[in-house]
Order: C-alpha cells, then structure tokens, then sequence
C-alpha cells in the first residue's frame, strides 16, 4: 500500500525540476495522442520541438518564438504575482483585447499623423485598458467580496463582444472596402511596434524583459514582493505582520491586467496589425499554463514562455506539413499542466511503500 | 422593430429549454461543493459532454445512447480532477482551469468530423390532450424528456441532501471534514464521487446543448455556460431549488436578448450578447455580501496526516 507523507518543506531540487518532468511525461502521452490520430509520433515530437530551432527553415521559425513568447511570458508574469498571493486573475485574455482596443483606438483617432508621440500614446493607453478592466473585478472583491474568478472570466466573454462590435463599427477601416476590421496598423509607420521585424524584434519582447527583471527585482528584493509571497504561503501571518490585503488585490489584478493590455497593445500594433473579430488567439488563457509551468518564478516563466511558443509554432508546422489539427496542440498544452500538477505530489509528500496495517 | 413579434408562450417555452444545460452543470456543481469540492472545470466537462453525447448520437442514431455517452464523458474527465486534487492534493483551482483548458482542447479534437452534421433529434412528450392544450401545453408538456430529467435532477438533490443519510454524510465532508474523518467517514470517497456526480451532470447539460438546444456542433459552443453555472450555485447559496429559480432567470435572460436581437431593437447585437455576462457579474455582487450558505471546508485539500 502507498502512503504519502508530508514534507516538512517542499522539495527545492524537485519543484525545480517536475517541470522538466512534465514536459517529457506530456512529450509520451502527446506521442500516444498524435499515434492515435494515425500520425508518426516521432516525426511529430521532432516537427514540433526540434524543426522549428533547427530544422532546415529554422531561420524563419526562430524570429517567431520572441513573436509568439513575449505576450505569453508578460501575461504570465502578471498572472504569477497575483497566483503566488492567492489572487486569482484568469481574464488575461479579456485584458488583453481591450489593451489592444484601446492601444489601436488611441493611435487610430490620430492617423495619418506621423509624429514620435503617437506609439508612446498608443502603449499608455492599451496598459490603460487592460489596467481598467481587471480593475473591475479587483473594485468588486474588495468593495463587495466578489469572486474574481467568476468575474474576471466573465469580462473576457464582455471583452469579445466588444471587440467584435469595434471591428465591425467604431474602428472599422473607413477605406476598408467594407470589410471588417481595422487599419493596418502595423503599416503605419508611426504607430508599429517592431524594431526588427526580420529578427523578431518588437517591443513586446522588450517589455517582456523588462518584466521579468522588475518581477524578479520586485520579489526577492523589495517588501511588497515579500508581501505578496507572505500572504500566499500563510495568510493569517501576513495579516498579523500588518499586510493590507485591499492594496495587494488592486496591485496585484491591476499589474496583471496592465501588462496583459501591454500584451494586446503590442501584437495588434505588429505581428496581428489590425484589430479584428478574431484577433485574439487564446495567449491570455495558455499564459495560465506558462506562469504554473514557470513555478510563478519570473525566470521559470521566460522559459515556459519559450517552450509555449515552441509549440504553438512546432504546432502549426505539423498542422501544414503533416495534417496535425490544430486542436492536438491545445490538447497538448492542457496535458502538461495536468501532469505539472500530479507530479507536483512528489514536491511537497514522500510517497512510501507501507504494510497494510503498520499504521 | 417589432416587440409584438415576440410570443410570450414560446418565449416561456423556450426559457425553459434555454435554462436547462445551466440547470444541469449547476445542480451537479452543487452537489460537488457541498462536499466542500471547488470544480472550476465545469465549462470543460460540458464541452466534452457536448461533443461526446453529439458524436455517439451521430454514429448510433440514438439521442439516449448519446446522452449517457455524455454523462460517462463528463464523469471520465471530472476523474482527472478528483484523482489531482483527491489523491494528489493539487491545488484546487489550478486543477480546475486545467480541466476546462483540457476540455475545450479535447472536444476540438473529438468534433473534427462533426461540423455541419445534424443529429438524431429526440422525441419530444406528446400526451394526446394535454399536448395541445392553448398557452398550458407548450410549456408544460411539450418538452423533451431530458428538461423534465432536469426538473427530476433538482428535486432528487434536494430530497438528498435534506433527507438522507448519504446527504447528511456529504454535507458534514463539506462543512467539516476533519470532524467527519474522525467519525470514521471517508471523506476522499465521498468527495470522489460527488465530482463524479458534477462530471456526469455537466456532461449531460453539454450534450443538451448540442443535441436539443442548438441542434449542431461548433467548437467552443458552451460559450462560457459553464462559469454561468458556476456563478449560479454561488447566486443560490448552496440550495437547489434556487439553482432552479436562477437557472431560469438566466435562461429568461439569454433567450430574452435574442429575441430582442431578432426583433431587430435599436441596441447593437454585441450589446445584447453581452448582457447574460454582465448580469451574472451584477448578480454575483449582490450575492457576495451573504457567504453564510458556503460549505466551510471548501476549496481545502483533505489529507488524513494533517
């Protein structure tokens, strides 16, 4: 008979490498997965994984990891501060949409100027944006006690909604020929965020490194990090030491709704271009997965964030070259935070053989 | 527009048929908490639900067949959950949204071949004189047999967890589980088979969805029922016969604003789709200020060394 037995701390060595773990343990069942559907499960791990860093068109690939990677890890550093403290924001996505409403909405009420002002414009206001609307069910929890949970995830469906209405409407492209969505932005030379688009490089990824540098500054060097990582690991503590928890909700589900508009802003002012119907792809929600699969640790997220890229672009390749469907990949990313979490046991219990009836 | 185009008798009619898969995800998702079990991955048992109860429906011809293929479905996914959080003591919430982030990936997968199909339709109650009654039948007698199950459902729960023994059991893990360990019950077997019971209900409200309310298969057609749901049991208190009351008035709700949409009303479709979002979030904030109906013990792991 297994038993388990508490450790009396978590196991560093272990928490540390479970995500390494889970990835091979996902890599096996996502083998049996792609077998199943009649595809060569070697072929497609090596499609996804290694073909797109260095395969023959790796050249092309490579440039759309920072693509792919810098909304998912600054969302998922935003999301951790809040996880690590028992908030729970799961509306990035929402967040993400109206940073990228407002962000596009901001620049485009000012086109076809070509000032230098227009893209910082364009940033303040999509952080704004997202900033607000996870401000809603952060006013609420303090205010009334509102589940954020539910609330948060309810404004990402109010989110799409309003998306669809701005694409079709407001910010509709008046020489657009009737069809919906936005200007290019991305054209507009002004108001892009690439630096190098041949390289990948937009400001995004900027931002996301300077958010992985803050956060990790912020948690192991400043007392509101400490705060934070208090109230997570013992509430009651944190409440004797004098922690205000009404200001740890607001900056932590402001901050992650900040940088989640900051996501929006970027991708709707470069690689996606314009705002439209279907402009967001899911990141809000897969950021979820980077930020546990990174331990919540600002380090562990920047290359969970990679890994997640690596997939979503391995994914696509298999979707043209071998008639993977998209969806696998969701599934994909799902199993690996299934696995993260039941190999998360052997971080905090023993597990023991026992004889029935020692005990 | 044209208000008068909108009949009180279907609109009541087809409420009740809007409000049935909340019914379902929310009556089981009671059941689930009251033992003190926070599942937050209800939107992906649904979507499992929907997709597995449409596709065996599709392949047997049978709507019955395809329902319990839902409920069994639902309940395999909702074991997942229970063996992360149950036997593995993961964190509930993560658990949860790894369940709906799962499911909604699964059921893309599962429903490649579906789109566009219809499916078998199910038979719907005709008692000769009562059927066709004015104003009376269609609402009350003209149903499909799964609303009723739904209506049966709710009382059951209610006659359980008032009445019996097994309900007295699941109410004392929920509000207390140490004190129930210590009284000799196994609070991880109870609580297993209450996200069983949540899974197979979910399951089933998805399959209603897809199979009666639609009737098609699109990817992500939940669109977000299942934290409606959620919502709802924290709107009831923990009671069934207000999940009930609340299932149809978000039912009322949602096929109201697609009237409205039809009618042609002056306010833009979008605005109107989002008004069930924005109603539930109204509705939470005003439920908020009373928690006492929340099991105590919910959303902690149980651990018999602790």
């Amino acid at each position: 008979m297994i038993v388990l037995e508490k450790r009396p701390e978590p196991s560093r060595l272990l928490s540390m490498s479970t995500p390494v773990f889970a990835v091979i343990v996902t890599m096996i069942a996502g083998g049996l997965l792609f077998a199943a559907l009649g595809k060569n499960p070697f072929e497609a791990i090596r499609t996804i994984f290694w073909d797109p860093l260095f395969g023959e068109y790796a050249f092309y690939y490579r440039p759309q990891l920072l693509v792919k990677g810098a909304p998912l890890v600054l969302i998922a550093i935003g999301l951790s501060l809040g996880f690590r403290a028992g908030i729970w924001n799961i509306g990035a996505e929402g967040q993400y949409i109206m940073g990228a409403i407002c962000g596009a909405a901001a620049g485009l009420a000012l086109y076809p100027s070509e000032s230098v002002l227009i893209f910082p414009l364009m940033v303040l206001a999509g952080a704004l944006g997202g900033w607000i609307w996870a401000m809603i069910p952060a006013l609420l929890k303090v205010k009334f006690g509102t589940n954020e949970i539910l609330v948060s995830l309810m404004l990402v469906y109010v989110a799409e909604q309003l998306l669809a209405s701005m694409s079709l409407g407001l910010l509709k492209n008046p020489q657009g020929f009737g069809f919906p969505g936005s200007r290019n932005i991305a054209e507009w030379e002004a108001a892009n965020s690439w630096i190098a688009q041949d390289y990948g490089m937009h400001w995004g990824v900027v931002a996301a490194m300077i958010a992985v540098i803050m956060a990790y500054v912020l948690l192991n060097k400043h007392i509101l990090g400490f705060n934070i990582r208090l109230t997570g690991e013992a509430r009651r503590a944190a409440r004797f030491a004098g922690v205000n928890p009404t200001r740890l909700i607001l900056f932590c589900l402001g901050t992650s709704g900040m940088l989640a508009g900051l996501a929006g802003l970027f991708e709707v002012a470069g690689p996606s271009g314009q705002v439209s119907i279907d402009f967001n792809v899911g990141y809000g929600f897969t950021a979820i997965i980077v930020a546990f699969l990174g331990r919540l640790h600002p380090v562990g997220i920047l290359l969970a964030g990679l890994l997640m890229a690596l997939t979503y672009i391995g994914g696509d390749i298999a979707e043209s070259q071998m008639g993977l469907p998209a969806s696998a990949i969701q599934v994909f990313q799902g199993m690996l935070l299934f696995f993260l979490l039941a190999l998360d046991l052997l971080t905090n219990y023993r597990v023991k053989l026992a004889m029935k009836g020692t005990a | 527009m044209d208000l008068s185009a909108i009949n009180p008798v279907l609109l009541v009619a087809s409420l009740m048929v809007a409000a049935t898969p909340l019914l379902l995800a929310a009556i089981g998702e009671l059941v689930v908490e009251r033992s003190g079990v926070l599942n937050l991955g209800v939107e992906g048992m649904m979507i499992t639900g929907a997709i597995a109860g449409f596709a065996v429906s599709v392949e047997t011809g049978s709507p019955y067949v395809g329902v319990l293929a839902a409920a069994v479905a639902g309940a395999a996914l909702s074991f997942l959950f229970a063996f992360l959080t149950q036997f593995a003591l993961a964190n509930q919430v993560a658990s949860g949204l790894a369940l709906t982030l799962f499911g909604l990936g699964l059921s893309a997968l599962m429903g490649q071949g579906y789109v566009g199909i219809r499916p078998p339709a199910m038979t719907r109650l005709d008692i000769p004189v009562l059927s066709d009654l004015p104003v009376v039948g269609p609402i009350l007698f003209g149903h499909d047999p799964i609303l009723y199950f739904g209506l049966l459902l709710t009382a059951a729960v209610w006659a359980f967890l008032k009445f019996t023994r097994g309900g007295l059991i699941l109410r004392a893990v929920g509000e207390n589980h140490d004190a129930a360990h210590a009284l000799g019950y196994s609070v991880i077997r109870v609580r297993v088979l209450a996200i069983l019971f949540g899974g197979a209900c979910a399951g089933v409200g998805g399959a209603y969805i897809s199979l009666i309310r639609v009737p098609q298969w699109t990817e992500g057609m939940t669109a977000g029922i299942g934290w409606i749901a959620l919502a709802l049991v924290v709107f009831a208190s923990w009671k069934p016969w207000r999940v009930l009351l609340g299932a149809y008035l978000f039912g009322g709700i949602n096929v109201l604003q697609l009237n409205l949409q039809a009618a042609g009303v002056a306010i833009p479709v979008e605005y109107l789709a989002m008004s069930p979002y924005l109603i539930t979030i109204l509705v939470l904030v005003i439920m908020s200020a009373d928690k006492s109906g929340a099991p105590a013990s919910l959303g902690r792991s149980f651990h018999a060394s602790q």
